[in-house]
């Protein structure tokens, strides 16, 4: 009888402990989740580098036959207003006479430069070289120039933001 | 009382040193690359030494790092040059060591039963000590360094679903800058290096528990310990001792007379997120990893599947390698992949320098599948072996 009783006392005493263990380990597991959480968090990018993650720029600014440089994610974005002696490619034109490519040649990330007399991108490194829609027509680079996500907005185009005309492009 | 006496009753030193060294009984039947073990601590002292002086006056800033580390450590600090050099050689030499440790792990099966956690845990520490010094890399800020990093984290970009975004996690940023490299400082300083330090601590207790496997691949039971071994401590480290010296000779000869190998000139021109180097290349102790990486230059996925699957298979050799023999000594056909092994991984490394065109890519190719092949040899090697033992058993 006497056994019993203890043995009965000691089930009880198990089942709090357990409940106790529980209830520490769960609360534990909160904590240690919060913290990872917090410490996923100290890596983001800080607010002033998402605030490059978009640009905006008036491509009215730009004269038929110019080319202007942007930075966009530490990356240079070229901006060029097309004249009608240069190659069309209406799949690769943004509102209408605009090539907007990243700056970056796509053989080994060097800068190109714009030959104004040759009308095309002429890259230092390696000798590669792209047509005004930053098409490669010589070298090695193995693809076009890359077209940066963009949205227009009237003149105003957003890079960094995906609108349907740069979904259609890329589609397409 | 003696200040011994007083420090045992109150820390059971005594029991401590007979566990650590003056009873922990090395192997007689052994050779010379059973030292490279205490040389590997040995480097790990002089890293860290020399690390500690040098981020004295190391600044991680983007806008600061370079002039720090080339103008005033290199010209304006008494003696910097000597710190920075000694630890940029000794992270080569490290790797020099670390392979030869492993090398010699493999041939002789030091990695089997009951030794298992011994490897696992000197597997982490390979891992580990990549990372630091792949951290350790970008903190100069000069070209390669940038382009390195750059490079090794846009990897993660083809990780599915997660990648791109994980990549600004990494760095920080959308490319790498400042944040990359005040975070990559803090895990090369701190972090990594205490990691090292404690999984060190794990891996020479794992050692003492199992003992030191020998030439023979021979079990050493507790009672002949003492027959057939030496005792760590002075014994053994006597003769260590004079190895240490014949290493700490070549060394400093590196460090005072060629120094240049592990200082690449593309480093030295400041980082330019603007500018790539024509030829990016990482340190040599990565160039066979970088091959296989290249080697399937048909596909980018398999390639990236390859170098990752290079760094970690290595890990799983106790379970690949089951042959009941444990020392390469007494296994002929296993010499014969282990030494294919041993070539290939040179000539990956020379490959990894040369441009990937060609008739090179078609070797590298070639180089990376061998790489593989050795480790898939091994179940097939074990299987014969088990057989031929058992088939000698009867006769």
């Amino acid at each position: 009888m006497e056994k019993e009783e203890r043995m009965q006392e000691n089930n009880e005493n198990m089942s709090r402990r357990d409940f106790l263990l529980y209830t520490m380990g769960a609360w534990a597991t909160v904590g240690v989740g919060y913290a990872l959480y917090a410490m996923y968090k100290t890596w983001e990018p800080l607010p002033e580098v998402m605030a490059q993650a978009t640009v905006e720029f008036d491509l009215s600014t730009v004269k038929p036959g110019e080319l202007k440089v942007i930075s966009w994610r530490g990356k240079p974005v070229f901006i060029l207003h097309k004249t009608e002696d240069m190659n069309e490619c209406p799949n690769r034109t943004v509102a209408g006479h605009y090539t907007v490519v990243i700056g970056v040649c796509t053989h080994l990330g060097c800068i190109p430069n714009w030959e104004a007399d040759k009308k095309i991108w002429h890259c230092p490194c390696h000798g590669g070289e792209y047509d005004a829609c930053g098409v490669n027509i010589f070298g090695p680079p193995p693809r076009p120039l890359d077209i940066p996500p963009f949205k227009l907005k009237g003149n105003v185009i957003v890079l960094g933001e995906e609108g349907p005309e740069y979904k259609k492009m890329i589609s397409g | 009382m003696r200040f011994i006496d007083w420090l045992d009753e109150r820390l059971a030193i005594r029991q401590l040193i007979k566990v650590m060294m003056t009873e922990y009984y090395v192997p007689k039947n052994i050779n010379f690359l059973w030292s490279f073990g205490v040389l590997i601590v040995l480097m790990l002292v002089i890293l860290i030494i020399s690390g500690v002086f040098l981020l004295m006056y190391y600044k991680p800033d983007a806008n600061l790092a370079f002039d720090s580390v080339n103008k005033t450590i290199m010209m304006d600090v008494a003696y910097g040059w000597i710190f920075r050099h000694v630890h940029a050689v000794g992270a080569s030499i490290m790797f020099l060591l670390l392979y030869v440790h492993m090398a010699r792990g493999i041939y002789y099966g030091s990695f089997k039963p009951p030794r298992e956690l011994v490897w696992l845990t000197g597997y982490v520490l390979f891992v580990l000590m990549s990372a630091t010094a792949f951290t350790g890399y970008l903190l100069p800020w000069g070209q390669m360094s940038y382009w390195a990093a750059q490079t090794i984290t846009t990897l993660f970009e083809k990780i599915p679903f997660i990648g791109p975004d994980l990549v600004i996690w990494i760095r920080g940023h959308f490319i790498v800058e400042d944040p990359t490299l005040t975070r990559f400082f803090a895990l090369h300083v701190v972090f990594l290096p205490l990691l090292l330090i404690i999984v060190t601590a794990v891996h020479l207790y794992a050692v003492r528990i199992v003992g030191s496997n020998n030439e023979d691949g021979e079990p050493i039971p507790k009672e002949e310990k003492k027959k057939k071994g030496i005792p760590f401590w002075p014994v053994f480290m006597s003769k260590e001792f004079f190895v240490m010296a014949v290493f700490l000779t070549f060394f400093f000869f590196l460090v005072f007379f060629h120094y240049e190998f592990a200082m690449d000139p593309i480093n030295f021109i400041p980082a330019d997120k603007l500018q790539t180097p024509p030829h990016i290349y990482p340190e040599w102790y990565f160039l066979a990893y970088y091959e296989v990486l290249r080697g399937f230059f048909f596909s980018q996925n398999l390639g990236l599947i390859a170098f990752v699957l290079s760094m970690f298979i290595a890990m799983f050799l106790p379970w690949l390698d089951r042959s009941p023999i444990v020392s390469g000594k007494h296994r002929p056909l296993f010499q014969i992949a282990f030494w294919i092994f041993v070539f290939d991984f040179v000539f990956l490394t020379i490959l990894g320098k040369l441009p990937p065109t060609g008739l090179y890519a078609w070797l590298g190719l070639i180089g990376s599948i061998i790489f593989f092949a050795f480790f898939f040899s091994l179940p097939i090697i074990s299987r014969i072996e088990r057989k031929q033992l058992e088939n000698g058993g009867k006769k």
